[in-house]
Parts: C-alpha cells; sequence; structure tokens
C-alpha cells in the first residue's frame, strides 16, 4: 500500500521537484569541493551554508504549507516547532564541544557552570548520542503538536481564534526559553559548536555534507507531502479547508484529520530546524519569535499555498530577497517585507505559482474556447467558496 | 582654648538646668555669634565638637545653614584672621561672604581659604545638633521634618532631647511623630525598662506598613523573654494588616494593568466582533497615539510652555481623529477588498504594522521618547496602606469613561444599532437596508480611533518608541480571545481578569513565568469556550 501511495506521490510535478533537488545535493558539494579556487563555476565557501539554510526555510514553509494551503489551518506559531528542533540538534552539538568549552567542563555547557549549575538537567541526558538527538527532533515537535492539536482541533478552536493561540503558544515559549532556569542558555541561546558527528561544523566538507542533507531532507518531504496530499485523506484535508462544517456533516472526523496534518507539519519544521542550527551555528530564542512564525506564512504565501513547489519558491525567493535587501537597504527591508504581505494578500492571494497557473489556465481556456470545449472546474486554492466574516 | 572649654560649660549648664526649651526661642546679636561661629576653625576635631555644642545652646536658627554646611565639608575660614566663611560656589571657588550676617567679604581671597575640617565622628555630631535645633524650632514645618528624619534614624543619643521636645510641642500631630521616634527609640535602647518598652510596642505598631514590622522584627531579636509574646502579637496584627494590604495592593495593580489592557482591547474587540477581522496593525495605532501626544508635547514646550497641564486635552481628541482616519483608509483602500477572508486580512495587517512601525522609526528615530506627564497626573496618594499614583489612578478612570462612553454609542445611537446588527448577522443586517460597507468602514475608524486614544493613556505609563504597540497587542488578542466578541463586557471582564490574575501569580512566579502561566491558562480556557466567556449565541458563528 505504501508502494502505491509512493507511486501516486511521485507525481510529474513532484518527480520533478525531486529529481531537481537530488541534482542540487550533489552539483552544490560537488561544485563547492571538486572544482579550484577560482574556477568560475566554483561556489564560494559563504554560499554553501546560505543556500542550505534556504533550504531548510524552504522545508518550513512546506510544512506550514501542509496544514495551512491543505487543510486551512493558519498557523501563527509554526516557527516554535522549527526552533525546537533547532534546541535538539542544539542540545547534542553542545555536549559535542565537551572540554573544548571555555571552562572545560566535560558534561556540563559553559552557560551551565556560568550559572553555578552542578549537574546535568534530567532532559539533557543521552542528548549527546546524535541518535537520541534525532529521535528529540522529531518527537518532541511532534508531541508539541499532537497535545496543542488535540486540545484545540477537539474543541473546534477554527479561524483567526487558532491563529492567536498558535501565536500564544510561540510567544509563550519564546518567554520560557528566555529564562535561564530553563536550562537552554537562555538569552544566548546554544552557539559555540565545534563538531557534528566527529567532524569539525566549519570544515568546507561538514558544510557541503549538512547542505546535501538538507536538499535531500527537502526532496524526502516534499515526496511525503506529496503522499499525503494525493492519497483519499489528502483529498478529505482540502475538504476540511474548504467546507469544514459540511465535512463533519458527511461523517468524516475533522479533528484527526486536521491533527494528522499538524504533527506531520510539526516533525517536518523540526528537522527543518535542526538542520538549520548547524549551518548557522547558533539557535536561540530569538527564533520564538511571533514575527518570525508570520514572516513563514508570508514565505509560503508568495510561493503559493495549495502546491507542493509554491512554498519552496516563496521560502527560497523571499530569504534571497531579504539578504540582498538587509544588506544593501537596511531600512527599507521592512517596508518591502510589510508591503510584500499586502500585495501579496491583495493581488496574488495564489502567489507565484497560482500566477504562473492562471496564466497557463488564461492560455488554455483560449485554446479551448477555440475548440468549444467547457472550461474545467478550477480548485480554488485557500480562497473561502463561501465568504463569511464572521468565521 | 580656654574660652571655648568655658564656653563648653556654659552650655552644659544651660542644657541641664534651663532645658533646650529656652534656648531655642533665642536670637542672639551678630556680635555675639560671630566669635562662637569662629571658633568652629582652630584646634583639633574635640574642639570643634565642642564649638558646635556651643553654638547649639545659642539656639539660633542662624546656626542651622552654618552646620548644614560644615556637615557637607564646604565650611571655610580664612588662614590669617581665622574667620570662618562660606563660598558661593563648591570647593571654595566664587564669592566669600559671612556666614551669620551673608555679607560679601571682598578682602578675602580664595588663596587665603582653608577647609574647617571634620570626620565621620564630627559629622554625627553635628547631624544630632542640627536635629536638637530643628526640632526645638518655632517654625512647625521645620519641626515635623526633624521629627519625621528622627523617626527614621531613631538614635538613642536623641532621647533627652526628643523628650523636652515631645513636652514642649503644641502641635497633636508633630507630637505624634515624636512619641513614635520615642518609642522606636525605647525599643532600640536596652537600658529601656520593660514597662517603657511594653507601653513602646503599641505606638510602634500604630505606625503600620512595613517599616513598623522591619522595627518590632528587631526589636524582637534583642527583648527580653517577658516582653516577646507582646511584640511578636504586635507582629502577627501588622503581618495581618500587611496582607490585606497586600491583597489590596495586588488588587489595584491588576486593575490597573486590567485597564491598560481594556484600551489596548476595546478597539480591536469592535472590530473582530463587526467584521471578524483581526487588525494585527492594532498595536501601531496605539503607537500612533503615543506619538501624537510626543508631538503635541513637543510643540506646547516650543510654543506656549504654559499650556503643557493641558497637552493631553489637546492629544487625546487629536490622537483619536489622526488614527481613526488612518483606520479607515486602511479599511478603504485595503481591508475591504479582502471582504470574507479574514486570514489574509490578519496577514495584510500585519504587513501593515510593519510598514507603519518603520515609517515611525525613520520619522522619529529609534530612540526611546519621553512624554512629560502634567503636573495633576504626577505623584502620588495614600489610600490606607496603598501607596496610588496619580497617572495610573487617571488610566483607571479614563479606561471605564472609554468602556461607558463605547457602550452607550453603541447602545443609543444609529451607528451602534447598526454595528450591533451586522455584528449578529451581516447577511440580515445587509438585507434590513444597512450599508455593511459603511460600518465597516466606521468600525474600523472606531476601533482604530480607540486605540490611539490608548496611546495617548500609555504615553503617561511608560516610554514612547516604535514598536510600543507590539508589546501590547498579543495580550489584547488574549483579551479578545478570552472574553469572546460581541459583547463590550466580555472585553472589561476579560481585560480586569487577566489583568488581576497576571498580578497575583506574578509575586509567586515572576513577571515572566507569571505571564506564561497565563497564556497557557489561556489556551487550556480556550478548549473549554472556544468563543472565549460571552460568545456571541447564534447560527452566524457557525459557517
Amino acid at each position: 500500500m505504501i508502494t502505491q501511495a509512493l507511486f501516486r506521490a511521485l507525481d510529474k510535478k513532484a518527480i520533478w521537484i525531486v529529481a531537481i533537488l537530488l541534482a542540487v545535493a550533489i552539483l552544490v558539494p560537488a561544485s563547492n569541493l571538486l572544482l579550484p579556487t577560482g574556477h568560475p563555476l566554483r561556489l564560494p565557501n559563504y554560499v554553501v551554508p546560505l543556500f542550505g539554510k534556504y533550504l531548510t526555510y524552504a522545508m518550513l514553509a512546506l510544512a506550514l504549507d501542509l496544514v495551512w494551503g491543505y487543510c486551512g489551518i493558519l498557523s501563527l506559531g509554526h516557527g516554535a516547532f522549527f526552533a525546537i528542533g533547532g534546541y535538539a540538534m542544539g542540545m547534542y552539538l553542545m555536549r559535542q564541544i565537551g572540554t573544548r568549552g571555555v571552562y572545560a567542563n566535560p558534561i556540563l555547557p559553559d552557560f551551565m557552570v556560568f550559572l553555578n549549575w552542578k549537574e546535568l538537567p534530567w532532559y539533557w541526558y543521552g542528548m549527546d548520542n546524535f541518535w537520541i538527538a534525532m529521535i528529540a527532533v522529531v518527537v518532541v515537535p511532534g508531541l508539541l503538536a499532537f497535545v496543542f492539536g488535540f486540545l484545540a482541533f477537539r474543541s473546534r478552536v477554527t479561524g483567526v481564534y487558532l491563529s492567536i493561540i498558535t501565536q500564544a503558544m510561540t510567544y509563550a515559549l519564546l518567554l520560557a526559553f528566555f529564562r535561564n532556569d530553563m536550562g537552554f542558555g537562555g538569552n544566548n541561546g546554544l552557539t559555540d559548536f565545534k563538531d557534528i558527528l566527529g567532524q569539525s561544523i566549519s570544515a568546507p566538507g561538514t558544510r557541503a555534507s549538512l547542505f546535501a542533507a538538507s536538499a535531500i531532507a527537502l526532496a524526502l518531504a516534499v515526496l511525503a507531502c506529496s503522499m499525503v496530499v494525493n492519497s483519499k485523506l489528502g483529498k478529505v484535508m482540502v475538504a476540511v479547508r474548504d467546507a469544514e462544517s459540511r465535512t463533519r456533516f458527511i461523517g468524516y472526523r475533522v479533528e484527526y484529520v486536521k491533527l494528522f496534518a499538524f504533527v506531520v507539519s510539526a516533525i517536518i519544521a523540526g528537522i527543518a530546524g535542526a538542520l538549520y542550527v548547524p549551518q548557522v551555528g547558533i539557535i536561540n530564542p530569538s527564533e520564538f519569535d511571533p514575527a518570525n512564525s508570520i514572516e513563514v506564512v508570508i514565505w509560503t504565501a508568495v510561493g503559493g499555498r495549495g502546491t507542493i513547489i509554491g512554498p519552496i519558491i516563496g521560502g527560497i525567493l523571499v530569504n534571497v530577497g531579504k539578504s540582498y535587501f538587509t544588506g544593501a537597504f537596511p531600512e527599507y527591508w521592512l517596508f518591502a517585507l510589510g508591503a510584500l504581505f499586502v500585495v501579496t494578500t491583495l493581488f496574488l492571494p495564489k502567489g507565484i505559482v497560482g500566477l504562473i497557473g492562471q496564466y497557463r489556465a488564461a492560455t488554455t481556456k483560449r485554446e479551448q474556447h477555440d475548440r468549444g470545449d467547457p472550461t474545467p472546474k478550477q480548485v480554488e486554492a485557500g480562497v473561502d467558496p463561501q465568504p463569511n466574516p464572521a468565521e | 582654648m580656654n574660652a571655648i572649654l568655658f564656653l563648653q560649660r556654659i552650655a552644659l549648664f544651660l542644657v541641664l538646668t534651663l532645658g533646650l526649651a529656652v534656648p531655642a526661642q533665642a536670637q542672639i546679636a551678630d556680635a555675639d555669634l560671630l566669635p562662637l561661629v569662629d571658633a568652629l576653625a582652630p584646634g583639633n576635631f574635640k574642639d570643634r565638637e565642642g564649638a558646635i555644642g556651643v553654638l547649639v545652646t545659642t539656639g539660633d536658627q542662624r546656626v542651622v545653614p552654618i552646620l548644614e554646611v560644615l556637615l557637607e565639608g564646604e565650611l571655610y575660614f580664612d588662614d590669617a584672621t581665622g574667620k570662618v566663611v562660606f563660598t558661593s560656589a563648591p570647593s571654595g571657588k566664587g564669592t566669600i561672604s559671612d556666614p551669620v550676617t551673608g555679607a560679601e567679604l571682598p578682602t578675602l581671597t580664595e588663596d587665603g581659604l582653608e577647609k574647617v575640617k571634620v570626620n565621620n565622628g564630627l559629622r554625627r555630631v553635628l547631624r544630632t545638633a542640627i536635629g536638637q535645633m530643628t526640632l526645638l524650632s518655632e517654625d512647625a514645618g521645620v519641626r515635623r521634618f526633624a521629627a519625621q528624619s528622627i523617626l527614621r534614624d531613631a538614635d538613642p543619643a536623641q532621647l533627652e532631647l526628643l523628650d523636652s521636645a515631645i513636652a514642649a510641642e503644641t502641635d497633636d500631630d508633630i507630637q505624634l511623630i515624636m512619641q513614635r521616634a520615642r518609642a522606636v527609640i525605647m525599643l532600640k535602647t536596652p537600658e529601656a525598662s520593660i514597662e517603657e518598652k511594653t507601653a513602646a510596642v503599641p505606638i510602634a505598631q500604630a505606625i503600620g506598613g512595613r517599616d513598623a514590622l522591619n522595627i518590632l522584627t528587631t526589636a524582637l531579636a534583642g527583648a527580653p523573654a517577658e516582653l516577646q509574646p507582646t511584640i511578636q502579637s504586635a507582629i502577627d496584627g501588622l503581618a495581618r494588616d500587611r496582607a490585606v494590604w497586600d491583597v489590596a495592593q495586588n488588587v489595584w495593580f491588576g486593575i490597573s494593568l486590567g485597564s491598560v489592557l481594556l484600551l489596548a482591547a476595546i478597539g480591536l474587540a469592535i472590530t473582530f466582533g463587526v467584521m471578524g477581522v483581526i487588525n494585527m496593525a492594532h498595536g501601531e495605532m496605539v503607537m500612533l497615539g503615543a506619538y501624537t501626544t510626543f508631538v503635541v508635547q513637543e510643540i506646547i514646550r516650543q510654543n506656549f510652555p504654559g499650556l503643557f497641564d493641558w497637552s493631553l486635552a489637546i492629544a487625546l481628541p487629536l490622537a483619536f481623529l489622526v488614527t481613526g482616519l488612518i483606520g479607515i483608509a486602511i479599511e478603504r483602500g485595503i481591508i475591504r477588498f479582502l471582504y470574507g477572508r479574514p486570514l489574509e486580512t490578519l496577514l495584510a495587517t500585519w504587513g501593515l504594522s510593519l510598514i507603519i512601525q518603520q515609517a515611525v522609526q525613520r520619522i522619529f528615530t529609534a530612540n526611546i521618547r519621553e512624554v512629560g506627564n502634567p503636573s495633576w497626573m504626577s505623584g502620588s496618594f495614600e489610600l490606607g496602606g496603598l501607596a496610588i499614583t496619580w497617572n495610573r489612578f487617571y488610566i483607571v478612570i479614563f479606561a471605564i469613561m472609554v468602556f461607558l462612553t463605547l457602550l452607550c454609542v453603541l447602545k443609543y445611537t444609529a451607528i451602534g444599532l447598526h454595528m450591533r446588527a451586522v455584528t449578529q448577522n451581516r447577511r440580515m443586517a445587509s438585507s434590513m437596508g444597512i450599508r455593511t460597507p459603511l460600518v465597516d468602514a466606521m468600525t474600523f475608524g472606531l476601533g482604530s480611533g480607540i486605540a490611539g486614544l490608548a496611546g495617548v493613556a500609555l504615553s503617561q505609563i511608560g516610554n514612547v518608541s516604535p514598536n510600543l504597540g507590539q508589546g501590547y497587542i498579543i495580550d489584547s488578542f488574549m483579551v479578545v480571545v478570552f472574553g469572546g466578541v460581541g459583547n463590550l463586557w466580555g472585553t472589561l471582564v476579560g481585560a480586569l481578569t487577566l489583568g488581576i490574575a497576571n498580578k497575583f501569580i506574578e509575586p509567586y512566579a515572576g513577571a515572566v513565568l507569571g505571564k506564561i502561566i497565563i497564556l497557557v491558562l489561556i489556551i487550556l480556557f480556550i478548549q473549554r469556550r472556544p468563543r472565549g466567556l460571552f460568545a456571541l449565541k447564534g447560527r452566524s458563528i457557525e459557517a
């Protein structure tokens, strides 16, 4: 059955995306590592982690797309899952520092020595083992999403209310992680990483591997999402998005459908966070900032929600733009971002992909019109078919 | 030298025989006083102590400033003549004048001056001396101040002086302070008898508050066994009072925070109720209101300084207009096109909030701006054991007024009726001939205008920066989500509950953890009541 689902998932578009991502996963590290410095096709060292970071952002946007674009749940707290995954990875990397820290304590990370802690808190145990840390990367965001989603969806918190409480969730976590007592380094977060799996984290080889890992993880996420979306469950998800009450009346357990999408999405976000941290070298509580989570929403929206490729394009494009803008015109970046929000919601409700789709639809329509075929009914992505402001 | 010793004896004699009340009335001739003042200069610290004692016995009020200057170490004398002088500027600079007559002394130069040295022992003597002179002053204000300072320091050495002052005191109020000071000294003095101490306990208890608690707790440690139950029961009584006042204080802080939340959230609640959209730029409207106040105050400061106390009265309508018009512009320009897509509206308004923040930062820079309190809003007053600052007090009053006004607008005006109708059922209202687009625009304008008013209020209790709104926006959301929409009372109850709960959790858990607990509680609460405390009933909510 799984092979069947996989087969179905590999529709034409998804195959292309996966193929491109795998090609990127091979070509970029190859170009960076194998070609001599100065070669016109060689990517400079700084570019590799930078684009690796964009890939993890794209993955986060894809995760959000799964719940928002396909299931109609606008989460304003997806940054929290990303950050938790990142913290799990950060804890592993922190334990790898060992005696090379400022205080040279073999067990305790520097900030704990600084705070006069005598022993490791229980939740840090085992985090020096890579595989246990990787389990935490998947399980902790998934569990948080499960508990939060179970409570929220069961009592039918929907629409704007749900958005607001997801925001409250990430805000509460932001405040919590700022506290030194939490044992996550407080304000400064976790940083000064040295090794990952025995390799120096700043070595070009490690960076290239991390980039490749990010691209492959994104490809797998695309596969997973595509699998979910193209399954029968995926159809129900879209039904929930477009007419929740109706779906419920037909007999579907809407809350479980939503819960499933939410948990899968949180896990993808957590993995993205775990890949993000070694590439940027730091994780701190500002990742929980509600503003970050809203920014993720705009990546998804710009690319085109309700599609698999959209959020990937949006995540990469907006962040490349951000890197450029914050370098070239730092004062204008927030203007640009703000305008992006307004323009996208007003004029590009389906994002860039939607724009292309519109263009193509217009051409086919013309062709069909020429041939005299009836217009195929389009699935309106994310647009409520029955506008009701009270929702 | 001998003369000083002689005078010292006279002083002692005067103290012993006449008490201090008699010289307190005295005002001796300049010629007699001058040599006594000059006696401060020569000799060692011991001699100086004697000279101070002599000066005190004169009871002449002109001595007090001299002693105070000496206490600060800014008294000088001329090396050649030995004359003690004042200088107009610190460190022996400026014009030189006579300390008694105040006449300028042009013959003396800065170079010839030398400092009258003081050490810690002498400073203590000086403080007591000043206390003596002021405690027995003819001026009631001086006496009250001196009594309070003795109550604060409670130096057992001043007991005798205090006793004579109590005997001479005619003002009941000041005498009470002195009695209390005496009681505190009694509790401190090991030599005092049990009876005296027992009598002192209720008087010290009557001082009330943390001060009394501290005094009695200290006294308890050194008290003899038979006295301890008395002190202990007094401490218990105080602690009980304190507990009651602490609760009252928390309630007050909670109401104060709640009224701020109410102001920030109420505009949000109306727009959410009527239009079903969350205005993420609401916090920026609050910020713009605060900046309006800042600009108004700047203009007043530069052009009409006399009008400063009226600055808020001018800023309020202006802030309402500015933010209200911006709100209408946003509604007409953007939100109108996102009709029926509440989540998109949320994103668009978030984008707007970024633009507004950045624009304000460009215009006013990111620096924190301080907005002044008009004189009638600064300071505080005491209500029982509560210290209430006027600005907080007025903000509570203001929040109540805004709330009541809004209630009346919704209940008794045509636009209010329309707003309620649209809140309940938009399509039905539209069918009945209500122009819903107009209602939307007016609602958004009204909501934003109220945010502007909130900004004026918030500028009075904190600094103004482009991020001002961000600090309040999540809390405002919580109020709206908690209270429910469609009913202003929900917002009121929500704001006050959150405010008071916050202030009650804070002392136990700390501010940050308290906030986290509140957020978690709200997330849990929303499970029970997904549409808030005062949910709108009817079919319109189920789409």
